[in-house]
């Protein structure tokens, strides 16, 4: 149970996937100017994250062990995450439409998302088990919800202020994105 | 041997995933209506919201369901309502081209403040201290609310006033929304004269902070022939389903706050 809950604090804070390890930064720029579109965008990741770790681990255990391809994983994680997502895609539109109408514009974007591979490939690479991995892909999303709704709310507050000209748009959110990712490495001294 | 492995596993997931693709692609098909996309190809793409829906997409969807009409896009025009009407198999009804007119002509020195305003850059912050910055409460608070929502970059605080670029202005009104003093109003496109003042104040009060306000003597009222514009509540409107373009009201004016726009080009305040 320990364990769990440190890899999920982990996750989360200490090894945060946008402002520790860098990933995912294309969706965390793309759709952090409004704060209801931060947050349907972190529910699809958390949705296709937490899924994708789990058929990934399967995959990699079932499949690639056995023959002796681990080599392979990243081609075929990006094959899995890619047919997954394009199947969880259909399948909301038919049965849930009122969720594929929320998440639909994002999961086309997440597919080719790093941080997506990068939660399948590190999962392994820790040795997780299937229910750790499952959880770990998980909470790897909720530190992405917590880290673009952050991002979010501080550039709502941007739009109000006097940026000098040369700053304005996306000079002044890399700026901010910067000084975030500094009070979220003050938590790499915590090791879990 | 190893290689193999690899070929086979890797055509294996390839052809298991393709297939189940295609299978859920047949079991999960939704039914769409070819001609959403064909109408959302005729709007503009914008997503302004003028029309009143969430976007451009969501229009295209409630005109096929028969929620709004055809001419339901302002910005797009005669030519988008036909084309949808054709779409739909219904006639076209041409809208009224809108533009969207400031109705302030009180730029930096002629109409005084009240204080010196430092903060947050926006016109619903500044309307919060007293009603805003200017000594006028119906005059244009200059820093450009409207400015930031226009999706056409049609709308420029210039000295002070901000001011619609009729060559841009598409009409679709959204910048009307965000004016915390409601002094933008959407004007027919071809309309010539506009007033430049929405004052409320009696003539005596508007007088001591602005130089440029309708001080409600009149004068326009008796001179206009066909009716067209009244003073009500201190302050000239103009009908525009009245209005011949004469011009006789612009002459007499004697604070010349009666407007004649030039057509596509912009006007200063």
């Amino acid at each position: 149970m320990t364990e769990i809950l440190m890899i999920m604090l982990a996750a989360i804070l200490t090894e945060n996937f946008i402002f520790i390890k860098f990933m995912g930064i294309c969706p965390f720029l793309g759709v952090s100017d409004k704060a209801d579109k931060a947050l349907g965008m972190s529910f699809a990741v958390i949705f296709v994250m937490t899924l994708s770790s789990g058929t990934t681990w399967a995959v990699y255990h079932y499949l690639l062990v056995p023959f002796g391809l681990e080599y392979l994983q990243t081609v075929a994680f990006i094959l899995v995450i890619a047919s997954l997502v394009q199947f969880i895609e259909m399948f909301l539109k038919k049965y849930v439409p009122a969720l594929y109408s929320s998440l639909g514009i994002f999961l086309p974007l997440i597919t080719t998302n790093c941080a997506v591979l990068g939660a399948a490939l590190l999962s392994i690479s820790n040795g997780y088990t299937f229910l750790q991995s499952v959880i770990f892909g998980f909470s790897a999303a909720v530190g992405f919800m917590v880290a673009v709704l952050i991002f979010a709310g501080v550039r709502e507050k941007l739009r109000f202020s006097n940026v000098p000209k040369a700053f304005q748009g996306m000079p002044i959110a890399l700026v901010a994105a910067g000084l975030i990712a500094m009070v979220f490495s003050g938590f790499s001294g915590i090791s879990l | 041997m190893g290689i193999l492995y690899a070929v086979i596993c890797f055509i294996g997931l390839g052809i298991i995933f393709g297939v189940l693709l295609a299978v859920a692609s047949k079991v999960f098909f939704v039914k769409t209506d070819p001609r959403v996309e064909q109408i959302q190809e005729c709007l503009p793409g914008a997503n302004c919201g003028g029309c009143g829906f969430s976007g451009c997409s969501d229009l295209a969807n409630k005109i096929v369901e028969g929620k709004a009409k055809p001419n339901a896009c302002p910005v797009g025009g005669e030519k988008c309502a036909e084309k949808i009407a054709e779409i739909m198999g219904l006639e076209a009804e041409s809208p009224v081209r809108m533009r969207a007119q400031v109705m302030c002509s009180g730029v930096n020195g002629k109409s005084s403040k009240k204080y010196l305003y430092e903060g947050e850059a926006d016109c619903n912050a500044t309307v919060r201290m007293g009603y805003g910055d200017r000594v006028c409460p119906n005059g244009c608070v200059g820093l450009g609310s409207c400015v930031k929502h226009c999706k056409f970059d049609a709308i420029h605080v210039i000295d002070g006033v901000a001011t619609v670029d009729y060559a841009k202005c598409t009409g679709c009104g959204v910048c009307v929304q965000y004016c915390p003093k409601k002094i933008i109003k959407l004007v027919p496109f071809e309309a010539p004269h506009w007033v430049g003042c929405s004052s409320l104040d009696k003539g005596a009060v508007t007088k001591t902070y602005c130089d440029v306000g309708c001080i409600g003597c009149k004068l326009c009222e008796k001179a206009c022939e066909f009716d067209a514009i009244t003073v009500t509540d201190n302050v000239a409107k103009i009908d525009y389903d009245k209005c011949t373009d004469c011009g006789k009201c612009v002459d007499k004016c004697p604070k010349k706050i009666i407007k004649t726009g030039i057509r596509g080009g912009i006007i200063n305040g």
